[in-house]
């Protein structure tokens, strides 16, 4: 398992590496002069010299990233041309909000998920297991913003149930928190589900198929038992790998979802961002985003092992 | 009479004409309920989208203060927006920016990541190794975080977000196309191909590039799919087409502060594109069962 673990974490610095080039080069792309696009409105010439300076744009592409790279390692992602602030503070003042927020996304994908998908394959060309692929189709293709839109008209204007945007933190106010999330946080795990659902049915008919479950229905164990205790315990096993990844998948989908519910969270913060021109905050948010979704990997991966027996030797 | 038998089985056997790999993936594709819906609403939006100056609708950017947010009727059959713009020739006309956006992204990762996932998978050694990594660092970025940022230092226009897109979806097919590559290249043929002397490049392009096409047409497929959802959410967030030319992304928008008075301005634009998203995704998936061989 260490080696495994070591093996893992080393196949991981070239990755990590490309993805610090690929962040910096974003600024690479701005059209014409960095130091005069930061400097926005103002022109004086001795600012916009002082800009060059300070953001080393004055210096080669190289010692520029190495300048870059050496601030992100020790923590300073840069300021905030709009706040003045440091990007990592509005970062870690964001990032609970989201966790928060994927968090119950994951919760809801997957029981929504894992139970349309063992129900789809238990249940196999049945009515259920047509209703639930349905489901999974439309998972898949609802454009999630769209999908909050009507939530919000039907629960929000129209039934009056729920809070239409905002953010209470469940420090404050428990139930209130859970109130102006639910919406947000069903928006995010219904593409979820329907991916859980598929993968969850197919690994489910391949247990269901398995010599195993063929001799635990022999040895006349009720159907029950058979479908909970056998093959689903073994079907799961990729199915935990899948939801740590879906949980990644999650961060890109806050973008959107935080912008339509007014939810200050770190997809609202890049929005912001891009529209005030803050690209440091851009580049801090894909750095971070960027170093989760690699972390969840790695985190798939162990999790993987470590629920397989025969891999953990 | 034995012998005539054998004689008749020849005879029919020559006179039975081979049915090609293509031939038999459109037969069973024709036999998906799914994947032909999938089509036909595709091919209507096409249709609808390439004739809509022909059509007669209203002018989509025309503005009309004195029909501002009216619900559907027989005058505009999907109501109007907040600036007495019809909505349903502003539907119609955003087909064009959404299925525009979703081909040529699509396009744009396939142009670069079908080359680099070939020289990949066949060079294999240092050249895979490298392009590999910046491969999973790209698909270490999540795809919309990086299409935004992509986006957002372009600068917010239709062209920039179908390159951002296309950018972002290239390492999908990057990875696809190495491992389709490492797959075959030991195939009988291709050592046939590679015995005879053939150049590296001919193997490459005439024996191998043919093989994976199947697999790559399912991806394009699903790809187009996820890149109008894409192009709609950079519209949605102002980084695409930008007003007053319509697009499905910020129709919905600008439906948003409207729920209470006008709520047809959010239902029929996010059907356009919940409609055109399922029929791509039926036509990928009837698509991969035609084309796999498991199924025959």
């Amino acid at each position: 398992m260490l080696g495994f673990l070591a093996k893992r974490l080393l196949q991981l610095i070239p990755t990590v590496f490309f993805v610090s080039v690929l962040i910096f080069s974003l600024q690479k792309l701005l059209p014409g002069d960095p130091a005069t696009t930061i400097a926005g409105e103002e022109r004086n010439p001795e600012v916009i010299e002082q800009i060059r300076r300070q953001y080393h744009l004055d210096r080669s592409w190289p010692v520029q990233y190495a300048y870059w790279i050496d601030g992100v390692l020790h923590g300073d992602l840069g300021e905030s041309i709009r706040i003045k602030e440091k990007v990592a503070t509005l970062v870690a003042e964001k990032l609970p909000v989201t966790i928060q927020l994927a968090l119950m996304a994951i919760v809801i994908a997957v029981t929504i998920g894992l139970t349309a998908g063992v129900v789809s394959a238990v249940m196999k060309d049945t009515a259920w297991d047509y209703a639930a692929n349905i489901f999974a189709l439309w998972g898949r293709s609802t454009p999630n913003f769209w999908l909050g839109i009507m939530l919000i008209f039907l629960f929000a204007v129209e039934l009056n149930w729920l809070p239409a945007s905002g953010y209470v933190r469940p420090t404050e106010d428990f139930w209130a928190s859970i109130a102006s999330t639910i919406m947000p946080a069903f928006v995010l795990g219904n593409a979820g589900a329907a991916v859980l659902m598929r993968h969850t049915r197919s690994a489910m008919l391949d247990a269901l198929a398995s010599d195993y479950v063929r001799t635990a229905r022999a040895k006349g164990l009720l159907e029950r038992a058979v479908v909970l205790k056998h093959a689903m315990r073994n079907a799961l096993t990729p199915v935990i790998t899948l939801g740590a990844l879906e949980l990644g998948e999650l961060l890109s989908g806050a973008v959107l979802t935080e912008q339509i519910f007014s939810i200050p969270g770190l997809g609202k913060l890049i929005y912001d961002a891009v529209f005030n021109r803050d690209y440091a905050v851009v580049q801090g948010v894909v750095l971070v985003t960027a170093t989760i979704y690699i972390l969840l990997n790695l985190l798939a991966d162990i999790l993987y092992v470590l629920v397989n027996p025969r891999l953990r030797s | 009479m034995a012998q005539a038998t054998y004689s008749d089985a020849l005879t029919a056997a020559a006179g039975e004409t081979v049915e090609t790999p293509a031939r038999r993936a459109l037969r069973r594709l024709v036999r998906r309920k799914g994947a032909m819906v999938g089509l036909a609403v595709i091919v209507a939006f096409i249709a609808l989208a390439v004739l809509s100056p022909w059509l007669g609708l209203y002018e989509p950017t025309a503005t009309s203060w004195s029909a501002v947010r009216k619900a559907p009727s027989a005058a505009h059959w999907f109501g109007t927006d907040n600036l007495g713009r019809d909505i349903f020739s502003r539907v119609i006309y955003g087909a064009r920016a959404s299925l525009l956006a979703g081909v040529i992204s699509v396009s744009i990762a396939l142009a670069v990541g079908v080359p680099l996932g070939l020289v990949a998978g066949y060079l294999g050694g240092v050249v895979d190794a490298l392009l590999s990594r910046m491969t999973d660092a790209m698909l270490a970025c999540p795809f919309l975080i990086l299409a935004i940022a992509l986006a957002a230092f372009l600068g917010p226009s239709l062209g920039n977000a179908m390159i951002a897109i296309g950018i972002t979806a290239t390492p999908i097919i990057v990875r696809l196309t190495r491992g389709q590559v490492i797959a075959v290249k030991h195939e009988d043929y291709v050592e046939a191909a590679r015995a005879v002397g053939n150049p590296r490049w001919r193997i490459v392009l005439v024996h191998i590039l043919p093989n994976i096409l199947p697999a790559l047409l399912v991806q394009a497929t699903l790809s187009i799919a996820a890149a109008i959802i894409a192009e709609a959410s950079l519209s949605f967030l102002g980084l695409g087409q930008q007003p007053p030319a319509p697009s499905w992304g910020s129709m919905l928008n600008a439906a948003q502060a409207f729920l209470t008075n006008a709520p047809w301005m959010a239902v029929w634009p996010g059907l356009a594109i919940f409609l055109t998203v399922i029929s791509f995704n039926l036509l990928g998936d009837g698509l991969r069962d035609a084309l796999d061989p498991k199924e025959r």
